[in-house]
C-alpha cells in the first residue's frame, strides 16, 4: 500500500489488507467453533464497501477537476 | 488418510497459493486493469478457503459483494480514467518503499510468532461443528440477538457512505462546471 501512488492501486491493496484480516477471523471463528468471528467478518466486508464507495467518488471527483492522480501530489485539503 | 482429506489437503494447497500469487499479481501488475482482475482471482480463492472453513455464508457475501458489486465498481472507475488510471512505478527504492516493505515482513514474523507461542500445539485440532455452523440460519439468529448494535451500525455506516457518495459526486460536478467557466 505504501510503494504505489495511485490511489486506485492504494485501494485495491486495502481491500487485500481488510481481506487479511477477514481470513484470519473466520480461521480463529472455526478453531474456536463459534461463529462470531464470522460476523465481525461480515461488518468488516460492510465497511469495506463504504470506503470503496467513498474512495472511488474521491477518485472521480479528482480526475473531474483534471488533477493528477498521484498521492504525493494531493499535498492540500483546500478545493 | 483417506481420500476426502486428501482432496480438501489438493483443494486448500490451490487456494492458498492462488490466493497468494494473485495478491502479489495485484501489487505487481502495472495496469490497473490486470490488477483489479487478480483481486478479483484472490477473493474467490478466499471465498474458496472460506469453504473449506465451514463458513459457507461468509464465502457466499463474498462471491456476492465483493466479486460482484465492488469489483464491477473497481472496473468501472478504471473504464472511466482510461488512460489516466496508469500507475507507473515511483521509481528506485525510496526510504518510504524500504520501510514499508521492511514493517510489512516485521509484522508477518510478529504474528507468525505470537500465534505459534499462543496456540502452537492447538492449531492443527479442530473442534467438531455440525453442518448448522457458518451457515445463513446461524448468521442471521447471531446477527438479530447477539449483534443487533453491530448490525444496526453496519446499516448505518452503508447509509452515511451512500450519502457521501452521493454528495462527492454532485459536488464535483459544481466544481467542474466553474472549472469549465
Amino acid at each position: 500500500m505504501l510503494i504505489r501512488r495511485s490511489p486506485l492501486i492504494i485501494l485495491l491493496a486495502l481491500e487485500i489488507m481488510l481481506n487479511g484480516s477477514n481470513l484470519a477471523l473466520i480461521a480463529f471463528a472455526r478453531q474456536q467453533g463459534t461463529a462470531d468471528g464470522q460476523i465481525f467478518a461480515l461488518a468488516v466486508m460492510a465497511v469495506a464497501a463504504a470506503e470503496v464507495v467513498v474512495g472511488l467518488g474521491l477518485i472521480v471527483a479528482m480526475s473531474r477537476r483534471k488533477l493528477p492522480l498521484d498521492v504525493d501530489r494531493m499535498t492540500t485539503l483546500r478545493g | 488418510m483417506d481420500v476426502g482429506n486428501i482432496l480438501v489437503w489438493a483443494v486448500w494447497f490451490a487456494a492458498a497459493f492462488a490466493c497468494l500469487g494473485s495478491g502479489v499479481a495485484v501489487v505487481w501488475f502495472s495496469n490497473p486493469f490486470y490488477s483489479a482482475l487478480a483481486l478479483i482471482g484472490n477473493l474467490a480463492a478466499l471465498a474458496v478457503l472460506y469453504l473449506l472453513l465451514s463458513a459457507e455464508f461468509v464465502a457466499a457475501a463474498q462471491v456476492l459483494v465483493y466479486a460482484g458489486a465492488v469489483m464491477v465498481m473497481f472496473l468501472f472507475v478504471i473504464a472511466y480514467l482510461g488512460g489516466r488510471a496508469d500507475a507507473p512505478w515511483a521509481g528506485g527504492p525510496t526510504w518510504q518503499q524500504v520501510a514499508a516493505v521492511s514493517a510489512a515482513g516485521a509484522i508477518l514474523v510478529e504474528v507468525v510468532v505470537a500465534v505459534s507461542l499462543k496456540a502452537g500445539g492447538r492449531l492443527s485440532s479442530e473442534p467438531p461443528v455440525d453442518a448448522f455452523f457458518g451457515g445463513p440460519h446461524q448468521i442471521g439468529e447471531l446477527f438479530l440477538t447477539h449483534h443487533l448494535l453491530a448490525f444496526e451500525i453496519t446499516s448505518i455506516v452503508l447509509l452515511i457512505a451512500a450519502v457521501g457518495g452521493v454528495i462527492l459526486g454532485a459536488h464535483s460536478r459544481k466544481l467542474e462546471a466553474r472549472v469549465d467557466r
